[in-house]
């Protein structure tokens, strides 16, 4: 009996196993390399892992880094950055000039340049998509949709004051003087506007397409949120970009082909990427979610790349002969800021101490993988208006005690300082460790520090904006854009509580030079002036500056030809894949 | 047995309601929401304040409540607020992947459980049973994320025998009309991506199912050796039927049942696990929906999404019930 019952069991067995073949079989061997089905022309197909599905194919309506990935490719804006800096370089406008006064640019667009439905770029097409985005109206006004054009153009046409958007805008017009020049004419001087162009939401679009394809149809549901109806910005993204949109099902893949009619494809390449075609015939770009199934499908070779690799991988992917590290050049900054309306930390003296009382040093080389350099002010150097003068404070606990004892107080100094929990920023992969770090150093150094944290949203930030943050608190900022006002500009040109500048005026100085850098159009004389900004800033101390980090990319070693930028922004047109 | 079946759908209603009330206040309680979930280090007051209003999260809790309440009641959702679009359209895209790897998991956990809890009862007390508990406890506390990542590293990263995410390789194209990519591969006569698509479940499968499996495993050894010591078992024998037949149509037949309820069970089991399994493969069914919602605070996609789930798992729980009537003439459904 019992030989029979286990033969049973073993039919079943079989059969599953049979099943399971069946079912897996088929050619044994790795799965799904580039390599091993490739596109077949003679650039093959990248496979790049993103962090999760772009929103929306249409620049102006998103503000995420991976809807921006990919719209880099499709689109190209008026304005490029040369690759790897923050260095501004033709794009569809071959040249611009401002008037006397700044408020007027003119724009002498590329000719021959052809969008990727065949019709064609002009000036014409350039006031369309201006025009269209100044018009918009309803939910297209709230801060969620059109989150960078508020940020270089303030409002729109009509304000609508439950839509959150500021009242009045920098734009005023957009006029086609001739087939390839646009003239545009703003309301007051902004040369921040200019770096700002650079950004993905001003991709130029095909007015064809966007009016075929319904780009500005769309309702609100009664949750507020905005329903597009049309499929322009899902199906139908049509720019003059080196790659062009193929397909895309949602959560499994968005596949780019290669864009024949490209402009630049056999002329002469002027400056930088943008005036060469692509090299590869496709580019999917496949949501992954999770880090460590991003780091091991790059290891079986499912994917080619992928973005912000955590630091704790760096080990694991450099030790693989077949992967590589990419550096992104660093974009932001860490900070230790001061609410300088609080005592003591009102008391510049007191600022003085507990910045040479910051082993800024020891923090960066513990807690940043060797991937930071010390901050010396508070925007990274490869910024133009980066002064290389400005006071620095090298950790020194012994001077720290000497400047508080010699402005009367006794020791130790009490201060408040916040950290945030619950987050991870790439300039502060490890808040609380950085704070006590900074804590222990501070208490070498003649303070007393009292320990405050709350989770970083809502509540940290709120306290930001409150102004409540006690004395001394953890806090950062990555840039959007290669203009110092995106860094000196958002924490100093207007009063903020977390500085407590509103009621403290030491600052008001920096404020004036801040506010005549954004009218001033020469490059040279606005380089100065940020410079100016920056030393003063580091006198009067408002925080002191602490990392910049380097975030990486992981390819890859078959794959060549990707040229990181500070700005998440770069182009796959140069990128290359060896079979 | 239609009263029956009647009755268990009006209990979706109590269920329904409960539900919604939990998920609403849940997401709520959590911190942050869609405005910095959106804006992070850039959500200033003003913006928090206007992405609040628009979506109505400036009204009183009851309000906001009876709103949501009037979805359930309709079953439109509304639209996830990364992606934009009807919750009840990504829910369709997505629910297929689900559940070509929920079969998949439970196929596996049928498969390997049945056969192992009945060797084991078979072999009561004797090595394989024992091994077969060691296997089962093993199943039962291994965490998923954990096996998973093992399995991948040893069967994907280190051996390269089968793929570490998705539903089907990037470079491969198929037609998607029904979203069960098994079934379009077929529709299509794509051989290459069937077995492709095959390949690609496996390792979820295996990793989602090994709780199923153990589970399954230990309620039928456990109702076998109950079902082995019944008069009519011992009758079927002393009447001299072959042993298979005596396994067959009596024992196992008769030890079913609980493993059916069981059954029934896993169903919800499956579809929680999914959560931690789909996020690891990457693969993109209702559970890394929903994770990728509660990241993102996408309230419209949590409210929805959690209610399609549970009136599944009550469905699926009623087919069972009703199952036990086939399986057992003697059960009758009032």
């Amino acid at each position: 009996m019992r030989g029979t019952s286990l033969k049973f069991v073993l039919l079943l067995v079989a059969l599953f196993a049979l099943a399971a073949a069946g079912c897996g079989g088929g050619g044994g061997g790795a799965t799904g390399t580039s390599a091993s089905t490739g596109g077949g022309g003679q650039g093959g197909t990248l496979v790049f892992a993103s962090a999760a599905d772009p929103v929306a194919l249409d620049g102006i309506l998103v503000s995420d880094g991976e809807s921006s990935r990919v719209i880099e490719q499709i689109f190209e804006t008026l304005i490029d950055l040369k690759p790897g800096t923050t260095d501004l370089e033709p794009g569809l406008a071959e040249s611009w000039e401002a008037n006397a006064d700044g408020t007027q640019y003119t724009f002498h667009l590329r000719q021959g340049v052809k969008f990727q439905d065949g019709t064609d770029f002009n000036a014409d097409a350039v006031c369309f998509n201006f025009n269209r985005w100044y018009n918009f109206k309803g939910s297209f006004q709230n801060p969620s949709a059109t989150y960078y054009w508020q940020v270089i153009f303030g409002g729109f046409k009509t304000y609508d004051p439950n839509s959150g958007a500021p009242k009045g805008s920098l734009y005023k017009s957009c006029e086609a003087t001739d087939a390839n020049t646009a003239v545009i004419t703003l309301t007051k001087p902004s040369s921040s506007f200019l770096a700002g162009l650079t950004l993905t939401p001003f991709s130029i679009g095909s007015p064809t397409a966007l009016q075929k394809y319904d780009a500005d149809k769309g309702n609100v549901d009664a949750d507020g949120i905005f329903h597009p109806t049309g499929t322009y910005s899902t199906q139908h993204p049509t720019g003059t970009g080196p790659f062009q949109f193929d397909s895309w099902t949602r959560g499994d893949k968005l596949v780019l082909k290669r864009f024949d009619g490209y402009w630049g494809k056999n002329s002469d390449s002027p400056t930088g990427f943008n005036g060469k075609g692509a090299q590869l015939d496709q580019l999917i770009f496949k949501p992954i979610a999770d880090n460590a199934a991003r780091l091991q499908a790059l290891q079986t070779g499912e994917v080619n790349g992928y973005d912000l690799v955590e630091p704790q991988d760096i080990p694991t992917i450099q030790g693989d002969s077949s992967l590589q590290i990419l550096d992104r050049p660093p974009f932001n900054v860490a900070y230790v800021g001061f609410d300088m309306s609080k005592p003591p930390t009102d008391d510049p003296k007191v600022r003085q101490a507990i910045a040479y009382g910051l082993d800024r040093q020891g923090v960066v080389d513990s807690f940043y993988a060797g991937r930071a350099e010390v901050a010396k002010e508070f925007m990274p150097p490869t910024l133009f208006g980066y002064a290389d003068d400005v006071t620095t404070y090298t950790y020194d606990p012994n001077k720290a005690k000497q400047i508080l004892q010699q402005a009367g107080y006794t020791l130790p100094v009490k201060i408040d300082f916040w950290y945030p929990s619950d987050v991870s920023r790439p300039y502060m992969p490890d808040p609380k460790r950085n704070f006590e770090a900074f804590a222990a150093s501070l208490e070498k150094s003649g303070f007393k520090v009292v320990a405050h944290s709350a989770p970083w949203s809502p509540d940290y930030l709120g306290r930001s904006d409150a102004g409540n943050l006690g004395n001394a608190y953890l806090l950062g900022w990555t840039g959007d854009f290669g203009d110092p006002d995106d860094f000196i500009g958002v924490f100093f040109q207007t009063p903020q509580k977390q500085w407590g500048t509103t009621k403290n005026h030491e600052l008001d100085g920096v404020m004036k030079i801040l506010d005549q850098a954004e009218q001033e159009t020469d490059k040279a004389k606005r380089t100065q002036l940020y410079e100016e900004a920056n030393r003063q800033i580091m006198d009067v101390l408002p925080g002191v500056p602490y990392a910049h980090s380097k975030p990486a990319l992981a390819f890859t070693k078959n794959v060549s030809g990707y040229v990181p930028s500070p700005v998440d922004l770069q182009s796959f047109a140069t990128v290359s894949i060896k079979k | 047995m239609l009263r029956f079946v009647v009755r268990r759908l009006l209990l979706l209603v109590p269920i329904l309601l409960g539900l919604s009330i939990l998920v609403f206040f849940w997401i709520r309680a959590l911190p942050g929401g869609p405005a910095s979930a959106l804006l992070g280090e850039r959500a200033t007051p003003q913006a928090v304040a206007a992405i609040r209003h628009q979506y109505g999260l400036d009204k009183p809790i009851p309000v906001q409540y009876w709103k949501y309440l009037k979805q359930v009641g309709t079953f439109k959702f509304g639209n996830s607020s990364t992606s934009r679009q009807a919750v009840s359209t990504e829910f369709k895209q997505r629910f297929p992947a689900t559940v070509e790897l929920s079969i998949a998991a439970g196929l596996f956990a049928l498969v390997f459980g049945i056969p192992l809890g009945f060797i084991a009862a078979k072999r009561y007390q004797g090595p394989i049973d024992h091994v077969s508990l060691v296997v089962s406890l093993v199943g039962i506390s291994t965490p998923i994320f954990f096996l998973a990542l093992i399995l991948k590293y040893i069967f994907a990263v280190k051996l390269g025998w089968l793929p570490s995410v998705g539903r089907i390789s990037p470079l491969i194209d198929i037609p998607h009309p029904t979203n069960f990519y098994l079934l379009d591969s077929l529709l299509d006569g794509n051989m290459s991506a069937f077995v492709d698509v095959g390949k690609h479940l496996v390792l979820p499968a295996i990793a989602l199912g090994s709780i199923p499996l153990a589970i399954i495993a230990r309620i039928t050894r456990a109702a076998v050796l109950d079902v082995q010591n019944e008069d009519y078992v011992r009758t079927a024998r002393a009447k001299g039927l072959p042993p298979i037949t005596v396994d067959y149509r009596h024992v196992l037949r008769n030890a079913m049942l609980p493993i059916s309820t069981i059954i029934g069970l896993q169903v919800g089991l499956l579809l929680s696990g999914a959560v931690l399994t789909e996020t690891v493969f990457a693969f993109p069914g209702i559970g890394s929906w929903l994770v990728d919602a509660i990241k993102a605070r996408n309230y419209p996609v949590i409210q929805g999404g959690v209610m399609f789930v549970a009136i599944i798992v009550v469905f699926v729980n009623l087919i069972v019930d009703l199952s036990y009537g086939l399986l057992n003439p003697k059960i009758r459904l009032s």
